[in-house]
């Protein structure tokens, strides 16, 4: 997983609440075996028309962002499905933090899994940094996670919160197995404890 | 003292499986079963292949193929080459790191969410988790469980753990009793209505009171099954009897004097006197109506006597141009009666509602009826043990007597990742649980309801108020 420090780039407004996973990735785009090469299919049915045409009204077709690296949305970004295709999809175009007032709970585990940075900032906030968004190419936002910070084009900085483990794992490029199996002596005593008292508990086996 | 603080039953289920808890609060937490299936874990088994990593609980995994098998002609294979990818991966992967595996002909085979508890894999007490939002379906059982994306079910092959944070307690009780022809589905319709779509978000939800009591397992899967769609990532009914009945004799459910002692335990998990919830809502089920939505989210849901509502009646802008797209997207006119509603394809199935009970009230509608002229209506039954016992029961018969297709198990109509899905334009009285745009095929629109208020919906050729079918 790449690390996060400090990302400045173009941020695309989406100005949508309750965007959910089948937005981001329709289900006819799950059928592959990889992690890459979504990114054309981001937000189809928004991008595409039915004949596979560019929607020129949608923000990702439009000039600069579609080189866009931060997207800000409204309430409730990402409920639906647990699909990891969603954050896939989004890092596969270049987008590596979404600003919003709140997250689904899946989604927004399954982005720090994947380098992507969610930023929770009051719905006032998200408006004002999409104020600056619509702006474009002219109006770069910076993200800075060790000091938690997000610069606005006019300087201004707006302080976010994160949890302090998965700020260590973004900033380190760290894979959360390689933490867990730091702790596998505390796993082989849980198991041996469990097989004790649950010993009612049985095993899967065709 | 912390051990005497009266608990929840998500506080018992969690504080069973904590390993060790980090500085910052995440906490390792051990996983009982995991479920796999084709589409969200060829990363995962490819990861552990690239790190050399091995499945550190074979026997606490079970795998199965559902979301994208075609439901009919299955035994000539999979005619999509993609799909047919997807399920030789799988098939490949479970051979290489030796996790149990249903195969697609065998009867065990079905509805990841139908099997689990159908096989008695899933059990009161434990952690449960599968690369699937609707994991939430379990927690019918007593359990904990939830819907986890690829990188955790990589995650949880190699550590048998996954690293969470502690999720807060909501209490969602719905008293008195449930009217005729009103479901366990309408009750949890009426809750997301109520509660909306991010209503349950960081929170585990318990469902409880009288009416949740009263429902069988079945029921209570239902109303687990789409807690998701209240935006909690899990949802959970206290073990009573009823569980333990439904336990009993179940293939992979311990037996005897094991059962007894799993039984003592599970009679403990039940939340403490005085246990406190974060959040808490009262519904009345007195109050509750056959429900139908009529929007591209499941909170846009509305009882079957009411009208489409009217978007400029909102006054927050934002909202009202949500609600503006939702009536166009559908195709409706604000006011518009809702039994006004013509319907082009039914379709009765999905981990919500496709077991052997949801079967059942679609056939007693269908029974001596036919399926309106020019609707197509389709019942895909959860699993093949629910197939089995279906046909068992002459409800095939009665299904394609009145006109309805019988097909084999899988996630078919509900996500449209099979054969099996929505034209543009397209409007469907769905059993399914998510109704955004698209889900069910592009331009497809989605209504979601009852079983037995599909089955009405076939038969009248509408979306219909079952309590006036008889």
């Amino acid at each position: 997983m790449d690390k996060f420090t400090t990302l400045t780039g173009v941020a695309a407004p989406l100005p949508m609440a309750n965007v959910d996973t089948d937005k981001i990735i329709p289900a006819r785009f799950l059928k592959t075996i990889k992690r890459t090469g979504l990114g054309v299919h981001l937000f189809d049915t928004l991008r595409f028309d039915a004949d596979g045409k560019e929607r020129p009204e949608f923000v990702l077709n439009q000039g600069p962002y579609r080189k866009a690296e931060i997207l800000i949305a409204h309430e409730n970004f990402g409920c639906g499905s647990s699909r990891e295709h969603a954050p896939w999809a989004l890092l596969d175009f270049g987008i590596r933090c979404v600003i919003a007032p709140d997250f689904a709970d899946i989604f927004h585990n399954n982005t720090y899994k994947n380098g992507i940075l969610p930023i929770r900032l009051p719905r006032a906030v998200c408006d004002q940094l999409m104020e600056d968004a619509r702006q474009g190419d002219n109006a770069r936002l910076t993200i800075d996670l060790e000091e938690q910070v997000v610069v606005r084009p006019n300087g201004e900085k707006i302080k976010f919160e994160i949890d302090a483990f998965r700020k260590h794992l973004l900033l380190n490029g760290l894979d959360d197995i390689g933490q867990t199996l730091q702790h596998a002596p505390k796993i082989d005593s849980y198991e041996a404890r469990q097989t004790q008292e649950k010993s009612w508990m049985p095993g899967i086996s065709v | 003292m912390a051990d005497t603080k009266p608990r929840t039953l998500f506080d018992k289920v969690w504080d069973a499986h904590v390993v060790e808890q980090l500085p910052d609060g995440t906490c390792v937490l051990y996983i009982d079963r995991h479920l796999v299936h084709e589409v969200t874990s060829p990363q995962a088994f490819e990861g552990l292949r690239l790190a050399g990593r091995k499945v550190r609980r074979p026997d606490a995994t079970i795998a199965v193929a559902d979301h994208n098998i075609p439901t009919e002609g299955r035994a000539n294979g999979i005619k999509e080459a993609d799909s047919r990818i997807q399920v030789e991966t799988l098939e490949r992967n479970v051979a290489e790191f030796g996790v149990p595996y249903f195969p697609i002909m065998s009867p065990q085979q079905g509805i990841v969410h139908i099997i689990g508890p159908e096989q008695g894999i899933s059990l009161p007490g434990m952690t449960i988790v599968c690369g699937d939002s609707h994991t939430s379906t379990h927690g019918a059982m007593g359990s904990l469980a939830f819907g986890i994306g690829t990188s955790e079910v990589e995650h949880v092959l190699a550590t048998q753990t996954l690293l969470q944070n502690r999720a807060k307690n909501m209490l969602v009780r719905v008293d008195g009793v449930l009217p005729v022809g009103c479901t366990a589905k309408d009750i949890v319709l009426t809750i997301i209505g109520k509660i909306g779509t991010a209503g349950g978000t960081g929170h585990v939800i318990e469902f409880a009171g009288p009416a949740i009591r009263a429902l069988d397992m079945a029921g209570r899967m239902t109303v687990c099954n789409m807690s998701i769609e209240a935006g909690a990532r899990a949802g959970m009914i206290a073990p009573d009897e009823t569980t333990f009945a439904y336990v009993r004799g179940k293939p992979y459910a311990p037996k005897g004097e094991a059962l007894e002692r799993a039984i003592d335990w599970w009679r403990s998990l039940p939340a403490d006197e005085g246990a406190v919830y974060d959040k808490t809502v009262v519904i009345d089920a007195a109050g509750i109506a056959p429900m139908v939505t009529w929007g591209t989210n499941p909170e846009a849901v509305v009882p079957v006597t009411a009208t489409v509502p009217d978007p400029t009646a909102e006054p927050d802008e934002a909202k009202r141009a949500q609600l503006a797209r939702m009536v166009e997207y559908m195709g409706l006119t604000p006011g518009q009666k809702m039994t006004d509603l013509k319907i082009d394809v039914v379709f009765i199935g999905s981990c919500t509602n496709g077991r052997i009970e949801d079967v059942r009230a679609a056939a007693a509608i269908a029974k001596g009826r036919k399926v309106a002229p020019g609707v197509r209506a389709m019942v895909v039954p959860g699993s093949g043990i629910v197939r089995d016992q279906a046909e068992a029961e002459g409800l095939d018969k009665i299904l394609l007597a009145a006109g309805f297709e019988w097909r084999e198990p899988g996630c078919s109509m509900c996500l449209g990742m099979n054969p099996d899905k929505l034209t543009p334009g397209q409007r469907c009285a769905s059993t399914s649980n998510r109704n955004f745009e698209g889900r069910q095929g592009p331009g497809g629109r989605t209504h979601l309801l009852s079983p037995a208020m599909a089955a009405a919906a076939a038969v009248t050729g509408h979306i219909a108020d079952v309590r006036e079918l008889g």
